[in-house]
């Protein structure tokens, strides 16, 4: 079961065009929780001076890490969509490391799912937070 | 008495300075945001390409791409309220922009595949932090598909 889970949570993913052109991948996925990453992209900068990626970039990584957890969570039937999302950027990532964004669905009522992420770059301290409520689909009567 | 500039000079250097503000950022182009500007009013625009979808069933816009323009818009309306005394006293040349603190996206109705539009508030510019509003709509300006607030650690100014 979880199994299929984690391959629905793939196909999921590999079928999102906006993660395609971020370079997504799907690191680990298993039961409401994901790590998904993306590589260092001169074209995803945001600050020309020092090279460091555009928090755009990581909203979009951890928003799709977080829909992620939650499709891959057991009490998840279908797909999601994003309802609220809220980033605290804690510092710049550094310029030239990949960012990988650890999310985990950690609540699923028959209407939402609430989910926390992190993003890190190569070093030990945490580049950004994220806290989101998700729709949960197809589990409503 | 001095002569007031001729409208197209003064039209020509804040265009220039709003290219040079926003096409500065690579990832904003990347994402192929433009700006339009009346005044020192401005509306930002994501034209729909195919590499914003996040939900090719429905399909839908990308969270992330959405929330990314939301930040866009509200970044480069910071700094231009910030630089606009500059500008008109004809600064030009690079600007360090305002970084983001926090964001805060609020997902009203899923992204149509088409344009979206942005137009953001600066709600207070201090010192030191800021803190900007931003509404994005699509087909109707009164039915908003997104809404966005975040602060911004103001860019440090010489002098």
């Amino acid at each position: 079961m979880s199994e299929k889970k984690a391959k629905l949570a793939r196909q999921f993913i590999g079928a999102i065009p906006h993660s395609r052109a971020l370079e997504m991948r799907i690191d680990d996925v298993l039961a409401g929780r994901a790590t998904l990453s993306l590589p260092y992209n001169e074209r995803f900068i945001g600050d020309p001076e020092t090279g460091v990626l555009h928090g755009g970039v990581v909203t979009a990584l951890l928003d799709t890490a977080m829909g992620t957890a939650v499709v891959s969570h057991p009490q998840s039937m279908g797909g999601t969509a994003t309802i609220d999302l809220r980033i605290d950027y804690m510092r710049a990532a550094t310029p030239g490391q990949r960012i990988t964004a650890r999310a985990e669905c950690y609540r699923v009522t028959r209407s939402v799912a609430f989910v926390r992420a992190t993003a890190y770059d190569e070093g030990e301290e945490p580049v950004a937070s994220a806290a989101g409520a998700f729709t949960v689909e197809g589990s409503r009567p | 008495m001095k002569q007031p500039e001729p409208v197209q000079v003064i039209k020509q250097r804040r265009d220039a300075a709003l290219a040079q503000l926003v096409d500065d950022i690579p990832y904003n182009q990347f994402l192929g945001v433009v700006f339009e500007r009346r005044g020192d009013e401005l509306t930002a625009t994501l034209p729909y390409n195919e590499a914003l979808v996040g939900n090719p069933i429905l399909p839908a816009l990308h969270g992330g791409a959405v929330g990314a323009f939301l930040e866009i818009a509200a970044q480069i309306e910071l700094a231009w309220s910030i630089y606009w005394p500059q500008f008109e006293a004809g600064a030009t040349g690079p600007r360090a922009m305002p970084k983001t603190i926090d964001f805060t996206i609020d997902y009203l109705r899923s992204g149509l595949p088409r344009d979206a539009y942005a137009r953001a508030v600066v709600n207070r510019s201090g010192r030191r932090y800021a803190s900007v509003h931003v509404e994005a709509w699509q087909d109707n300006r009164q039915k908003l598909f997104a809404q966005a607030t975040g602060h911004f650690l103001m860019p440090r100014q010489e002098g």
